[in-house]
């Protein structure tokens, strides 16, 4: 551990630091536009120039300069200050003086270092360059003539996203930031270089010219677009939600988002089911809530436990489904299931079906194999984490088909009988060593027999066991006990005996079956799960409620309130809570907080923020049965694959350009 | 004044075979085994008593240089050497000289200078732009892995050695030795951030020593005629022979092989057929290539050319491309292409240079026409300052320092011009 001195204060670092990180830690602040935590180092903005002592007799760059002992180091004298100054004034000899009109205006780093470390004034009376726009693909904006050539976004594009699709052309002056021949960059993490760009010279383009930061409020919220929880933070202004931004939290999305976290946001605004309805002589209708809870006591009157179900859909939080739970147990019926997919595993305990070796920690697996799954589409922010596995000397293997993850991965077939019978190569590499894992895909749990086929060969290779679920509700949903022997399809087979379907938010299944079925549809959007409802009502959407959520591996968080939902759609455990008067089986809870001590009663882990302990994994009973079949992916379109993200017309046109090939003309400027 | 039996290029100017057999009939590969078998270390404690200091500009003992290397490489991590035939500083040409009229020197150089530094194999990484030069060098190298001087127990020697000819493409940052090793290994040429210096961490993360052709090349002459021979000519601190590059406003441009600290009088009168016009007519000289300060005739004409001497006068011996400039020359126009040179060429990596190249060509081009405030010139000397030391490379300082050598020596000029300017400026608007 070095102990340097900095600007008289001896600390001590740890090993490997840098002359930034040191000073950092001595609390000095030191002005950087290329450094990034979590990107390499460049160097090459030279706006974080310290006096290091002992060293040449200028000023070194800190962000790459390794912390050795004994150095003193210098942030505020005279030479740093002019250093500082000089570099700042070239930065700014050629930025437009476009604050006023610019996205970045308020939260650019640019702005605030000019300030705090600027002259004051221009010296320059030249010709300032210009530089043609750029396409970067659907949601990134570039104004190029504000770039100041970091790299950071070039840097995320290949260390990250793992996409070599975005590079610096030219040199000198003339150098230019640009994708691969102008394309859009085909990467389903490339919001976040809107996030790291210092300038504005990167925007979110739906969100141009909508709003200042500083007019926007901002909220705490956890992301539901898939089961990863990303912590984001939802800013919004008056009844609208403006813009998704991630917020950091390194144990589960580092501070990264993915693009459908970030652009769902314009599906929240259309589509939506802002009043309840009610099928009269085969339409649907408008109604009052009166009426359609008058619709549905009329239907539920005097209905046996048996023929009562519902099923829990993608983005739901575990206060609704807690609810409906109850309403259920009230009419003596446990024919309610989560897992909607049609994917079947064990959920008799809570590790059974969790990504046992948690998000930050999968980054320490030395092999891992993927069974059934595409990490890149069905969770990114757990993609990125693998790509470390494989850039830190680890091993990808795949039973699936071969798609690009970007980076290497080790193919063993499409076909899930190889699991029985891994080849030597992937023992070899799984072989005695800690942390190793087996990642399952909702893909390969549709074939039967699966999943205690992955578990037994998981024991077998000494590697920790994972679910890598695609819905946000999911792991709650299951914790709370919503599911049922048999699964969707023994629901599925008693259609014709129910009398009632409560579908909370379902919308990616098929529901043909229970098309004469009574269906009541709670959730946002006029989506697929309304196609045969009965009784439709209207419900808040992620952003419009305080919610908590399970992610993947188990992490229970909350999100908070952000705007109100539309029209008279209301929460979804109040909309429960209310249909339970008047059917007349009250459920025991009033506000929010009832409802949260009630659940945390019956499911303790559900009322403490974080990880819970659950013990290890009981081995399973029984003899593993041979597993085969080809393995299908569920996912099908990474942009729509919810009813939010369909009503998004970002992010349809992201599916559209990206996914689909289509081109988009810029209209001519 | 060099004695021709102490001259080290002695086909230098390609009267003689450059050939394998032309090259062993001047001395070359005699018995290079016998060198070898001195040792390593015996070879680096040579070299650090001739006193050679490199000759690609920077001047740093190379002997010391060659010492950094590490003694035992690391299995996987072999030591490379890497020589800089990239030569395209403005004003230099010996290199070129050395590798179309003398490839041998150089080759049998690298072999010894890579045996030294216990590397694995060399790279010669030549301009793109000389194409007869590389054709010349791949030959050359094809005829010493012929005659087995390199290769598998190269020269019988014992030591296996491989030496390769990389071409680049025309880019002068990739002169600069980690910009260079980027090349080499096909990445954008950026210079790299120092430390790891390449010595640690250079070619494909390898320890690496880049040297510049000459250095390589004057390698076997003095193991054979000893340190004491080679450090015996020249002022202490500066010693051996050099290639003076002259350029300019002389009777006989040449690239010429003398002593170090010959005085500059003596350098030109004798090689050069002296000063266009006579001595009264010099008004300045660049003395080691585009990147550094001009010096006025007044404070060149005695001074010894040589490394501590001009760096005493704010200048630098660097490559010795002597640019001559007598009394016709626009000195404010001549700087003003060198600046658009250092713009053109700036790689654009990091800020300072890449901002600062573009900005001190512009407010030179306005000088050129006097089309400033004097106030400017102080801003200029300012803005070169800011450039100065704030760079990952050295190009940022090489930018900087001709800017200040004009406003050093020529000031009055620079006011003259805006003066005159101003008078134009003030009788078209009456």
């Amino acid at each position: 551990m070095p102990k340097v001195k900095v600007d008289g204060v001896e600390i001590e670092v740890p090993q490997g630091a840098t002359v930034l990180q040191a000073c950092e830690l001595a609390g000095k602040e030191i002005p950087r536009f290329c450094y990034h935590e979590r990107l390499t180092i460049a160097g090459n903005c030279r706006m974080c120039l310290v006096e290091v002592k002992p060293g040449p007799p200028k000023p070194q760059a800190s962000c790459a300069l390794p912390a050795a002992d004994n150095q003193e180091i210098f942030t505020n004298t005279q030479v740093v200050k002019k250093a500082r100054e000089g570099v700042m004034e070239f930065l700014l000899i050629n930025h437009p003086l476009d604050c006023p009109i610019c996205d970045q205006g308020g939260e650019c780093d640019l702005q605030d270092q000019a300030v705090a470390y600027g002259r004051g004034h221009s010296r320059f009376h030249e010709n300032k360059r210009a530089v043609t726009e750029k396409y970067m693909g659907p949601v990134v904006k570039t104004i190029m003539t504000r770039c100041i050539q970091c790299t950071r976004c070039v840097r995320f594009a290949e260390e990250v996203a793992g996409v070599e699709e975005i590079g610096m052309i030219n040199r000198g002056e003339n150098a230019e930031i640009t994708s691969y021949l102008e394309g859009a960059v085909t990467s389903e993490l490339s919001g976040n270089v809107v996030d790291l760009c210092p300038v504005g010279a990167l925007v979110s383009k739906p969100y141009s010219f909508e709003a200042r930061p500083w007019e926007l409020r901002k909220v705490p919220g956890i992301d539901v677009m898939d089961a990863v929880g990303t912590n984001i933070r939802i800013d919004h202004r008056f009844r609208e939600v403006m813009r998704v931004l991630p917020r950091i939290n390194d144990d589960v999305n580092e501070e990264w988002a993915h693009d459908k976290t970030r652009h769902a946001v314009d599906g929240l605004v259309r589509n939506r089911l802002d009043r309840p309805w009610v099928r009269r002589e085969g339409r649907l209708q408008p109604a009052s809530w009166q009426e359609a809870f008058a619709a549905i006591a009329d239907r539920l009157r005097g209905a046996a436990g048996d023929e009562v179900a519902a099923l829990a859909g993608d983005l739901q939080d575990v206060e609704g489904i807690y609810a409906l739970k109850g309403l259920l147990n009230g009419f003596g019926s446990t024919l309610h299931e989560a897992r909607v997919d049609g994917a079947t595993y064990d959920v008799s305990h809570p590790r059974a079906y969790r990504f046992n070796s948690t998000i930050a920690s999968i980054e320490e697996a030395p092999a891992v194999l993927l069974v059934g799954t595409n990490p890149r589409w069905e969770a990114p922010l757990v993609n990125t984490r693998l790509r470390k596995v494989v850039k830190a000397g680890g091993r990808i293997f795949r039973i699936g088909s071969p798609v690009d993850l970007t980076y290497p991965v080790t193919e063993l077939g499409a076909d899930l009988s190889v699991l029985a019978d891994l080849p030597q190569e992937v023992r070899d590499a799984f072989d005695g060593k800690e942390n190793a894992a087996v990642i399952v895909g909702m893909g390969a749990l549709q074939l039967p027999g699966a999943y205690p086929a992955a578990r037994a060969a998981a024991a077998a290779l000494g590697a920790t066991f994972n679910l890598l679920h695609t819905a946000a509700s999911r792991v709650g949903a299951l914790d709370l006990g919503f599911s049922t022997d048999g699964g969707v399809e023994a629901i599925r087979a008693r259609a014709g005996s129910l009398k009632a379907l409560f579908l909370l938010g379902v919308d990616e299944i098929d529901t043909s079956a229970f098309a004469d079925t009574f269906t009541i549809y709670i959730g946002t959007h006029g989506d697929r799960g309304v196609r045969h409802a009965d009784v439709i009502l209207p419900a808040a959407a992620y952003t419009e409620k305080h919610g908590t959520y399970v992610n993947l591996e188990g992490r229970v968080q909350r999100s908070e309130f952000a705007v109100h939902p539309p029209g008279e759609a209301r929460e979804d455990w109040t909309i429960v809570r209310a249909l339970s008067d008047v059917l007349g089986t009250p459920l025991p809870f009033d506000d929010l907080g009832q409802l949260r001590t009630a659940m945390a009663a019956e499911v303790p882990h559900l009322g403490a923020l974080g990880l819970a302990e659950f013990g290890a994994l009981p081995a399973l009973k029984g003899k593993a049965p041979k597993a085969k079949g080809a393995i299908v992916y569920p996912i099908e379109d990474f942009y729509l694959t919810n009813p939010i993200a369909r009503s998004s017309p970002t992010l349809q046109r992201c599916s559209a350009e990206i996914l689909h090939g289509r081109t988009f003309q810029e209209a001519a400027e | 004044m060099l004695d021709d039996k102490d001259r080290i290029f002695t086909n230098l100017y390609g009267y003689q075979d450059w050939g394998l057999k032309g090259a062993q009939a001047r001395g070359d590969w005699d018995d290079t085994a016998a060198l070898m078998a001195r040792g390593q270390d015996a070879i680096i404690d040579e070299i650090k008593a001739s006193g050679l200091r490199g000759r690609g500009g920077a001047g740093f003992p190379t002997g010391m240089k060659w010492s950094f290397m590490p003694k035992e490489p690391k299995p996987g991590k072999p030591n490379f050497l890497v020589i800089n035939a990239d030569e395209s500083e403005p004003g230099s040409c010996k290199d070129r000289e050395i590798i179309r009229h003398d490839p041998h020197k150089l080759i049998e150089g690298a072999l010894i200078a890579g045996f030294a530094m216990r590397a694995r194999a060399g790279y010669i990484y030549i301009r793109g732009e000389f194409i007869r030069e590389a054709e010349t060098l791949e030959a050359a190298v094809a005829q010493a892995y012929d005659a087995g001087l390199l290769g598998k127990n190269a020269a019988k020697s014992g030591y296996d050695f491989d030496l390769f000819v990389h071409r680049g493409a025309g880019a002068y940052i990739c002169g600069e030795e980690t910009a260079m090793l980027n090349s080499l290994e096909g990445k954008k040429g950026f210079p790299r951030l120092k430390p790891p210096f390449p010595a640690g961490a250079g070619l494909y993360g390898c320890p690496t020593t880049v040297n510049n052709v000459e250095s390589i090349a004057v390698v076997p002459t003095i193991l054979r005629r000893g340190a004491a021979w080679f450090a015996g000519i020249g002022r202490p601190k500066n010693e051996g022979t050099k290639l003076f590059q002259i350029s300019g406003h002389v009777n006989k441009p040449c690239v010429v092989e003398e002593a170090m600290s010959i005085p500059f009088r003596e350098l030109i009168d004798r090689h050069a057929g002296g000063i266009r016009g006579g001595w009264d007519n010099l008004l300045a000289v660049i003395p080691g290539g585009s990147s550094v300060p001009l010096v006025p005739a007044a404070e060149i004409i005695d001074a010894p050319m040589d490394f501590d001497a001009l760096r005493d006068l704010k200048s630098g011996l660097g490559t010795a491309a002597v640019i001559v400039m007598d009394k016709s020359t626009d000195v404010v126009k001549a700087i003003a292409r060198i600046s658009y040179f250092y713009k053109h060429e700036s790689c654009g990596q990091c800020t300072p240079c890449r901002e600062g190249t573009g900005w001190m060509w512009r407010v030179m081009e306005r000088l050129v026409e006097g089309n400033a405030d004097v106030e400017e010139i102080d801003m200029l000397w300012d803005v070169t300052k800011q450039v100065e030391g704030h760079t990952i490379c050295a190009l940022g300082d090489a930018a900087a320092w001709p800017i200040q050598g004009l406003i050093r020596h020529f000031r009055p000029e620079l006011e003259r011009r805006i003066r005159e300017n101003r008078g134009r400026t003030l009788e078209a608007a009456e």
